[in-house]
């Protein structure tokens, strides 16, 4: 894998609002960002800080109300189109009707690629993600665990440049959590993939992630960003490090100085991530 | 996590097509639209290919003389298969018999005795389903018993059971409501079924720990998570009820309601064909009220509890 | 509803189809000893409620008047089944792609659906002519015609939103989408649909034969031989047309199996 120094996303004075003149919610506002080749970057932030919003605009799953995002050079849109990331969601959204290797070969299907092509790009993925075993098998029948590496592996199967996620580890159990996260820098290392990571989880950012962006809301917008300078490969012991829980501190700070505490979602917020839903 | 967790519960819950786009009044004015194309349609048959158009007299002062001679033959479109609009419109107003109240109040007296029937057979029928759904949400043998044969009662043709009904029972109109209840009584049962299995598994856990008996289990959780399911059974059980009531008058030889209107003028169609286009617009509408009700009630009941479920 | 990853089908074993069934064979065999002797012992009004042995001696001696009977009911039961499924698949695809239609055709078809369409069968017979099967199978085709129409709808559209977001990341055209998405997704709905619409197809045959048909419908039978009293005749044929019904049921039922393997549908399909 070749380190590029040229910035994969830029993300210019990006503003987003949501919902009609008189309830109009500002979800994202002076956004600027630049994420470069090969990083890991961590989006976090209390409920309703756009988020979330700010990953979907970055893949074209929403336009921004005023600023510009570009991937790679070209627009989002024109990124989007041309098939340059992969998404994993917090749910799986696997098909029950496909078996877990029809699933990962999906988006193959979509793009055009010949059965061949599929079958071994499917295959090669299935094996990262170690389940190579189980390519025969139903989304049903494995755990919650096993269908999101099953996601990781279907948005990793055409080679995307960047990998948007959206708390994928967000349903699972702590200790599933934590191997996963070990898994998806094993991922990282190997295939060298540039990754926007969304969560709600501080030690996740922290572990995972070069940089961490975190966010304050109401309206939506960058409060600071992290430098991350623990050694790599990340393994079980960087969770020992002394500058690890420097960090978490660091961002944990961060967090609570801009904004109150993370409490129960208001309105504004519900309408939010409604809007995030439907858009 | 929670708020994350709360989106994505209701994404999953809440309907996941994207909301209504159309508002009421354009959805209103569409389906206005729709009747005017069926009424175009219908007439531009007949000008295509039905009956030569005889039309003379005046409307509202205005006089009318027209006369067309259709290029085709369609033996649909002629005046005895597809009366023009306005002769099944006229024949509301005019005598069903000679000498006799007009067709529209013949007829509203009888879709009234009709819907008595239906309404009767409404109720038999869904505590019937109700009872049936209750049971069988309490015992799976049962269930895994029964539950075929339900289903396959409704196989039956009922064509055959009401004239056995009717002798059996001499009270006439009692005999069509317990037709009605046949019918009614399917839908309710497996919507009941449904809807009383729908209750949050974790919900009956919770209150299996307050130590709750099945009965407060049933009463308090699974009767209410039911109730969307139950509705929209409902619906299709009332429209079901006037089906069965119709169908049941026919072989009971009761001088009342729809279904004797329909064998009277099916008898006598050459003589009168709007009368039998008439009499089927009222059923049509009657089963129409009667959906309608239920929505109503429906409406009333849950006042915005919980949203209603499609059917 | 979609089954998005997460739920488990039930069990195919044999031997949990054997432990499924003993339950309603039992009912059955009960049912009928109980139905042949009370009805023995009583003496109740017989010629009503023949016992099953009179019953089955019936079928036995009319076994070649009910098949034909049979036959020709289900020729119209199954010619309109087949016509109203086609129509109403082709109006649901075009009928989920624009909004208008869909808001509009939908609510429409919900309330025509609520109204006797049974009570055409004079009109149809008016214009085929009553000894036509094609009378019957218009009304059987129009009333399969509006659950299979807002089933496949309801099937196409309630699509989980994250699936089409992902779709719409891979630049999936509305083809692909629908191709690989929608239709797979509607397709436990539309069997759903498919299992009222055989039921709906053996009434609406049998119960549009009593407005007039051929002799040898059985509908027609049915209510002749009961106004002569010969009421084991009669019941014979019932259990003729509830043979056809169950059967039309069950290949939907065998359908599903063999299409939606993987989906844990029928009555037993919700959480338990």
């Amino acid at each position: 894998m070749t380190t590029q120094p040229t910035s994969v996303v830029e993300v210019r004075d990006v503003r987003k609002e949501f919902g009609e003149s008189s309830d109009r919610l500002v979800a994202l506002q002076d956004i600027d960002l630049t994420i470069r080749s090969g990083e890991f970057i961590s989006l976090i932030g209390p409920s309703g800080c756009g988020k979330s919003t700010l990953l979907r605009l970055i893949g074209d799953l929403t336009t921004p109300t005023s600023g510009s995002i570009t991937v790679n050079g070209r627009s989002a849109r024109q990124a989007r189109l041309g098939r340059e990331y992969g998404m994993v969601f917090q749910a799986p959204v696997l098909m029950d009707w496909r078996t877990v290797q029809k699933n990962v070969e999906l988006p193959l299907e979509v793009m055009g690629f010949d059965k061949a092509q599929r079958e071994q790009r499917s295959k090669a993925m299935l094996d990262l993600v170690e389940l190579g075993d189980f390519g025969r098998t139903h989304p049903w029948q494995l755990s919650g665990g096993m269908q999101q590496r099953v996601a990781i592996a279907r948005a990793l199967a055409f080679d995307p440049k960047l990998l948007l996620m959206d708390e994928p580890f967000g349903a699972l159990d702590e200790m599933t959590r934590e191997r996963m996260n070990l898994e998806l820098m094993r991922i990282w290392r190997q295939t060298g993939t540039t990754i926007v990571f969304v969560t709600h989880s501080i030690p996740e950012a922290v572990f995972l992630s070069t940089r961490v962006v975190v966010m304050s809301a109401r309206p939506g917008r960058i409060s600071r960003i992290v430098e991350i300078d623990l050694p790599q490969p990340r393994t079980v012991e960087t969770r020992e490090h002394e500058r690890y829980f420097e960090h978490v501190t660091t961002v944990r700070e961060a967090l609570r100085r801009h904004e109150g505490s993370d409490g129960p979602p208001d309105e504004a917020e519900i309408m939010q991530i409604r809007a995030e839903g439907l858009a | 996590m929670a708020t994350q967790a709360t989106a994505s519960v209701a994404l999953r819950s809440s309907e996941r097509t994207a909301p209504a786009a159309l508002g009421r009044r354009t959805r209103l004015l569409a389906i206005l639209g729709l009747l005017v194309l069926l009424l175009v349609v219908w007439e531009g048959a007949k000008w295509i290919g039905g009956d030569p158009w005889r039309l003379h007299g005046s409307v509202l002062g205005i006089r009318i003389d027209y006369e067309h001679f259709p290029p085709l033959k369609w033996r649909i479109a002629t005046d005895l298969a597809l009366p023009h609009v306005w002769d099944i419109v006229g024949a509301f107003a005019q005598p069903a018999q000679r000498n006799g109240p007009p067709l529209g109040q013949v007829l509203l007296g009888n879709a009234v005795f009709t819907f008595g029937e239906a309404l009767v057979g409404f109720a038999i029928g869904a505590t019937l389903g109700l009872a049936l759904g209750i049971a069988f949400t309490q015992s799976r043998t049962a269930e895994r018993a029964f539950v075929p044969y339900v289903v396959a009662s409704q196989t039956v043709p009922i064509v055959a059971i009401a004239p056995l009904v009717v002798i059996f029972l001499p009270v006439g109109w009692l005999a069509v409501a317990i037709i009605a209840a046949y019918l009614t009584f399917f839908p309710v049962t497996m919507g009941a079924l449904r809807g009383l299995r729908s209750a949050d598994p974790r919900a009956v856990e919770l209150m299996r720990s307050y130590a709750g008996s099945p009965r407060q289990i049933l009463w308090k959780l699974r009767l209410p998570a039911a109730l969307p399911y139950l509705f929209a059974s409902l619906r299709i059980a009332a429209s079901a009820s006037v089906v069965g009531a119709i169908i049941g008058e026919l072989p009971s030889g009761i001088p009342y309601g729809l279904g004797s209107s329909i064998l009277n003028f099916k008898q006598y169609y050459v003589s009168g064909p709007s009368k039998l286009w008439a009499t089927i617009i009222v059923a049509a509408l009657l089963g129409l009220v009667f959906v309608g009700l239920v929505r109503a009630a429906e409406a009333l009941i849950s006042r915005g509890r919980y949203r209603r479920i499609d059917t | 509803m979609t089954t998005f990853a997460g739920r488990r089908p039930a069990s195919f074993g044999f031997r949990t189809r054997a432990r499924d069934l003993a339950p309603v064979v039992a009912v059955f065999i009960v049912g009928i000893v109980l139905w042949e002797v009370v009805l023995g012992v009583l003496g109740v009004k017989q010629f009503l409620l023949p016992r099953p042995s009179v019953i089955f001696a019936s079928l036995l001696s009319e076994w070649g008047t009910l098949v034909e009977g049979l036959r020709y009911t289900a020729i119209e039961a199954i010619g309109g089944l087949a016509i109203g499924s086609v129509v109403a698949l082709l109006t649901a695809f075009a009928t989920a792609r624009w909004v208008l239609a869909r808001e509009t055709l939908v609510p429409v078809a919900i309330a025509a659906n609520s109204m006797p369409i049974i009570a055409f069968a004079p009109i149809t017979n008016n214009w085929f002519g009553s000894e036509n099967a094609a009378s019957r199978m218009t009304i059987v085709a129009v009333m399969v015609f509006f659950p299979i129409m807002v089933n496949t709808v309801r099937g196409l559209t309630n699509v989980d939103a994250s699936a089409i977001e992902l779709m719409r990341s891979y630049a999936a055209s509305d083809f692909e989408v629908l191709r690989r998405l929608r239709i797979p997704n509607a397709l436990p709905y539309i069997l759903t649909a498919f299992r009222i619409a055989t039921t709906l197809a053996v009434i609406g045959a049998v119960i549009g034969e009593y407005f007039g048909g051929p002799r040898q419908a059985l509908g027609i039978y049915i209510t002749g031989e009961a106004t002569l009293f010969r009421f084991a005749n009669a019941w014979a044929a019932i259990l003729m047309a509830c043979a056809l019904g169950i059967g039309l049921y069950v290949i939907v039922v065998l359908a599903e199996r063999v299409l939606l393997p993987w989906h844990a549908s029928g009555a037993r399909g919700e959480p338990r």
